[in-house]
């Protein structure tokens, strides 16, 4: 761990170019919406940037979010930037582990105490005192709770991490949280996505090391540059909708002409992320592209949000038999109403007493 | 509750709970109305009732030449309003997607350009009318609080549809939900206002009509 080390410095001795750096950071720049002449800034910024110790707790979690990362078309200017961070404690990528590893993250903790940032993919289970993840013989929440005190700041990767995910689903049988649900004193910054793409976590973390904050986030802790707009806003199938053309299955002509996929599922006008516009696999397209919906992966409570396959504007609970059920009961409650009407106005008349000459004497 | 969890639920539960409060509301308030039953007539019928009956339910659709101009204004531009209305409703193809749903079958979508021109005819003539009905003295007299709110929460869904087909003004989660909660609203108030006349509109014509018929009156 070379804190002296700094960004510039170690590009060049990976035989990574000044203009591939300043490329990338002007790629960076205008991903984070900034003014056009930042890019230079944000090069020098990087430049000098020093590698903050990162420490990545992995707890109910499927490694997606890490294969995310490390796949991205590998090595590429964004899996260095990873390498140009202190990555001192993450199960997958270290070398160390049992109590070596365990060890590491101790001394980064220690060494870096309120410094370091900390990462987290996968919910945290918190049933029955959490036992349904440990890692080294501790539950996830003691570990996080740990390692939080001393953290600058708390990234939560993936949806899991930002909104609890597949783990927090119906019926949630580990009581799984999200990060945000338990810790509240540490700024947090929820990357979602299942998962997220890899450009947006280097995006976010170049972002940090540039001005030393997190960048603007949305009111579910999203970085707002990646997740301001929806995918329907920057879906390039977006004039079909406007136009009401819409696939219905995934193998008619309306599907073969790349019509709008909203009828078969899709959740884009529902989902803030930024696939439409970054792309996965280096660029190459993202799920629309490849001939299916979206799925609001990056949305909260996406696995219980109903059918990925229903319309958006379709009920997500059976609606037909409760209106069944409501009819009849109308009608019974009409035709009793009626009876006892009826049944009224028969005594009324059974016990009606004629008006006399003689009652108006009285 | 998140935007999304507010969305599932307005999808949901709260759907539920109008739709049963709406078939509940309108089924008991039709049927008990059927059922009220009248004291026979014991004089002899002067007439028939059918005919003059079914007459009525298609004279009063007509806009009648004797009408004032603002008379005329009334009945056509209710006319724009409810057929723009009714052609939303029942032919954008998401609110298929929603019928299909919920009764097991759909219908072709008619094109998105006569759906704005539909709902804009719609809207336009909604915000015209409540205008006439506010600067006119006699309609003003006539207008009570009910003939306001069921304005509004008809006016409501209309607007928040077209914002969402649009997108104007919010994003597209809030405008969704927005729009299902205002129609959520209409069918909780619609079968207990004079918004009932959905479902009674055509048997109180058949009623003035026969019971003009059987009196001998000519309809």
């Amino acid at each position: 761990m070379k804190d002296h080390d700094t960004l510039e410095h170690r590009l060049t001795e990976q035989g990574i170019s000044r203009r591939a750096f300043l490329k990338f950071c002007a790629a960076m720049a205008s991903l984070m919406a900034l003014p056009p002449g930042s890019a230079t800034a944000v090069a020098a910024a990087l430049a000098q940037a020093k590698r903050p110790s990162v420490i990545w707790l992995s707890f109910q979690e499927c490694t997606g979010c890490t294969e995310s990362l490390t796949r991205s078309h590998s090595p590429t200017l964004e899996s260095l930037i990873f390498d140009m961070i202190s990555l001192d404690y993450h199960h997958t990528l270290q070398a160390a582990s049992g109590f070596a590893a365990e060890k590491s993250r101790d001394d980064a903790m220690k060494a870096y105490y309120g410094k370091y940032l900390l990462l987290v993919d996968g919910s945290i289970p918190t049933k029955d005192g959490g036992v349904y993840s440990t890692i080294a013989g501790r539950s996830n929440l003691d570990l996080l709770q740990e390692a939080a005190k001393g953290a600058a700041a708390i990234v939560a990767v993936g949806t899991c991490a930002a909104f609890g995910g597949i783990p927090m689903a119906k019926p949630n049988p580990t009581g799984a949280m999200a990060v945000s649900d338990l810790i509240k004193d540490k700024p947090i910054i929820n990357i979602s996505g299942c998962p997220p793409i890899p450009v947006v976590i280097t995006g976010v973390l170049a972002h940090y090391l540039t001005f030393g904050e997190l960048p603007a986030l949305d009111e579910l802790g999203r970085p707002k540059a990646f997740y301001g707009e929806t995918i329907h806003d920057r879906c390039y199938r977006r004039p079909f909708y406007d136009q009401g053309k819409f696939a219905k299955t995934f193998d008619d002509e309306g599907a073969r002409n790349g019509w709008c996929l909203y009828e078969l599922g899709c959740k884009g006008p529902t989902t803030h992320n930024a696939c439409a516009t970054t792309k996965w696999n280096g660029g190459t397209g993202f799920p629309i592209e490849a001939g299916h919906g979206c799925i609001g992966c990056s949305e909260p409570n996406f696995w219980d949000a109903g059918s990925f396959y229903t319309p958006l504007p379709a009920p997500t609970a059976e609606v037909t038999t409760v209106a069944g059920i409501a009819a009849v009961a109308g009608a019974g409650a009409a035709v009793a109403l009626s009876a006892l009407d009826r049944a009224k106005k028969k005594h009324m008349q059974q016990t009606h007493e004629k008006l006399t000459v003689k009652d108006l004497h009285d | 509750m998140n935007p999304q969890e507010l969305l599932y639920w307005v999808r949901g539960t709260g759907l539920q709970i109008s739709a049963a409060i709406f078939v509940f509301g309108m089924i008991y308030r039709m049927l008990h109305l059927a059922l009220l039953g009248r004291k026979k007539s014991l004089a002899a019928p002067r007439g028939s009732e059918w005919g003059p009956g079914l007459r009525t339910m298609w004279r009063r659709s007509l806009v009648m030449p004797e009408l004032s101009a603002n008379g005329r204004f009334t009945i056509i531009t209710g006319y724009v309003f409810h057929f723009g209305f009714l052609i939303t409703l029942f032919f954008l193809s998401q609110h298929i997607d929603l019928l299909r749903a919920v009764l097991g079958f759909g219908w072709p979508a008619l094109p998105r350009s006569v759906i704005d021109i539909a709902a804009i005819l719609s809207i336009a003539a909604m915000i015209a009318l409540l205008v006439h009905r506010i600067i006119d003295p006699v309609k003003r007299l006539l207008s009570d609080f009910q003939d306001y709110l069921s304005w509004m929460v008809t006016f409501l869904p209309l607007l928040t549809g077209f914002m969402l087909l649009r997108g104007i003004g919010f994003g597209y989660i809030t405008l969704l939900t927005l729009h299902l909660l205002s129609v959520e609203l209409l069918l909780i108030v619609a079968p207990f206002t004079k918004l009932a006349h959905m479902f009674s509109l055509f048997s109180a014509r058949w009623y003035n009509g026969a019971f003009a018929g059987f009196k001998g009156v000519k309809a």
